[in-house]
């Protein structure tokens, strides 16, 4: 079994809602979004992120457009115009999931 | 078959002028929108309506509409902008004064009032979805009030043919979608309809983010010529299908890529976006590209609007302290980590009331915490960022003084200090029922 990072695979965008924080994870080949489904669950997200994010992850599937849509609570404490962060809307955070290694088949 | 043909000038209040020049000058628009507001945008723009009545609107209204008036009268298409921010009427006038000036003439500006709501707050009892507590223990310490609001509120203004429509806070997507259920005579219970605009919209309203923008990584998602980014149009059919492409020559990419990712941008369930007009459906939308940088979007829907309109209310929240120090060369890494030592036996020396502190190394640990760590190289150099929060403004002051005072003090080789102390506006967000706003609309003509 060979292990890639998410980013030899997918890409992702960062939004932000205050203290939610939702990452799009998108294949650049449609034929991996079985892989992804199967591997980048909302425990396995929520365990890579650890302390970073407090509350639960939520993950949907848009079957069609091939793509996951997680949704992060508790990221920001305060939210972008109150948080500490550096980085207090959170745009960076695509790049933490790409971080994430999964097993290719 | 009729296609109305809407663009994007501006996806946040201060984005690229040059760029909205280019679509309005070369893009055949029958409307430009500019989306210029943001939850912390409206909450400073009412802190500058309390200090002068004149004021309160967007920043750089001035200079976006100095820009795009005379393009507006010359190409024939019509604006509509948020820039009225916390203060549409005084917009309103400013804009009647830039049309004048640059003999953008005849003009028919209309002014949205009806979001700001901060008055109504102590008769509604509502939660705040952050905090779970109910609105009324937020209101002595609220600033501003501003409620959603959405096609219905815009659209009497483009019966009445106005020019350029300037209102407060209205849903970003409402900004876009107003055009389409008023060229298309959509009814405003048609979900169908109302969802498919409502995706366009989506797509539209971040402006680059869905031309190229927030998207390179070199070697993986290359863009052309960013420097010179295109910002989006759609081509609207009146099946509520179109094409996201952007004006040819200019920088950028538009692809099912770049269309996916800002589908999908700050949204939670997809198949239940919320605006004040729909409950839109993007869970089985497609893309395919048509031509180079002409993505097809199909597979919207929509179901009936949401009872309620979102509002958010901003609230003081004390001082932000935030200040630099660099380190660079040998052990730059552990100087670093000293500089942090002295900074909180300082803070705890000196007794600072800080509700909170944090630090960060910036080159290891700012922007995602312990995530990538197996990878980490030994920097060459880092910086420490130390951000505090109080309720006074001496103690946030002093906090990054003492960050200041590393240079005489702390490790050695300090390099490039900054610091500086900001007012915090939280915003948080509630629902409040559609009947406690009063839209109007203020027309002025300019002859």
């Amino acid at each position: 079994m060979a292990k890639v990072k998410l980013y030899e695979i997918a890409h992702s965008r960062s939004g932000d809602k205050g203290e939610i924080t939702n990452l799009s994870l998108i294949p650049y080949e449609d034929k991996d979004y079985g892989l992804l489904k199967e591997q980048v669950t909302e425990e396995a997200v929520k365990a890579h992120f650890g302390k970073i994010v407090t509350g639960k992850v939520v993950r949907y599937e848009l079957e069609i457009l091939k793509a996951f849509n997680f949704v992060l609570y508790g990221t920001r404490p305060g939210g972008v115009a109150a948080a500490l962060d550096f980085d207090a809307h959170g745009k960076s955070l695509s790049w933490a999931l790409l971080e994430m290694e999964i097993e290719q088949a | 078959m009729q296609t109305i043909r809407i663009g994007c000038g501006a996806g946040y209040a201060g984005d690229r002028i040059d760029s909205a020049v280019d679509l309005a000058r070369y893009g055949k628009l029958h409307y430009l929108v500019l989306e210029c507001l943001a939850e912390r945008t409206i909450a400073l723009a009412h802190l500058n309506r309390k200090r002068d009545a004149g004021l309160g609107y967007g920043q750089f209204l001035e200079e976006r509409m100095t820009a795009l008036l005379p393009l507006c009268k010359e190409k024939g298409f019509k604006i509509i902008t948020n820039l009225g921010a916390a203060n549409p009427l005084a917009a309103l006038e400013k804009t009647v004064e830039i049309a004048e000036k640059t003999g953008a003439t005849p003009l028919r500006v209309a002014a949205v009032l009806g979001s700001d709501v901060l008055e109504k707050l102590p008769g509604i009892d509502c939660r705040i979805w952050e905090t779970g507590a109910s609105l009324s223990d937020l209101q002595h310490k609220a600033i501003s009030a501003d409620a959603y609001l959405g096609v219905e509120e815009i659209l009497p203004a483009l019966q009445a043919g106005a020019d350029v429509i300037i209102t407060g806070r209205v849903a970003d997507p409402s900004l876009f979608l107003a055009p389409m259920v008023y060229e298309f005579s959509w009814p405003l219970d048609d979900w169908l309809h109302l969802g498919k605009g409502t995706v366009l919209a989506h797509l539209l309203e971040c402006a680059s983010q869905v031309s190229g923008g927030y998207f390179a990584d070199p070697g993986l998602k290359d863009v052309p010529d960013l420097a010179n980014v295109g910002f989006p149009l759609a081509e609207v059919e009146e099946t509520g299908d179109g094409i996201i492409t952007k004006v040819d020559g200019t920088g950028g990419i538009v692809s099912t890529l770049t269309c996916k990712e800002q589908l999908l941008y700050e949204i939670y369930d997809p198949s239940c976006y919320l605006t004040p007009d729909v409950t839109a459906d993007f869970s089985k939308v497609i893309f395919k590209e048509a031509a180079k940088n002409r993505v097809k979007v199909t597979g919207g829907s929509g179901s009936e609007r949401p009872p309620t309109l979102k509002a958010t209310i901003g609230v003081y929240d004390g001082y932000l302290g935030e200040a630099m120090v660099s380190y660079a060369g040998h052990n730059a890494v552990e100087r670093a980590k000293l500089a942090r030592q002295i900074l909180e036996a300082r803070y705890a020396r000196l007794c600072l009331d800080l509700k909170e502190s944090k630090f960060e190394l910036a080159g290891i640990n700012a922007l995602h915490g312990h995530i990538g760590g197996q990878s980490r190289l030994v920097p060459y150099e880092v910086i420490l960022r130390a951000a505090v929060k109080s309720e006074k403004i001496a103690d946030a002051q002093k906090a990054v003084q003492e960050v200041e005072n590393l240079w005489l003090n702390g490790p050695g080789g300090p390099g490039g200090i900054r610091k500086a102390v900001n007012l915090v506006l939280a915003a948080y967000s509630t629902t409040i029922p559609r009947n406690e706003i009063e839209p109007q609309i203020i027309f002025r003509e300019v002859i």
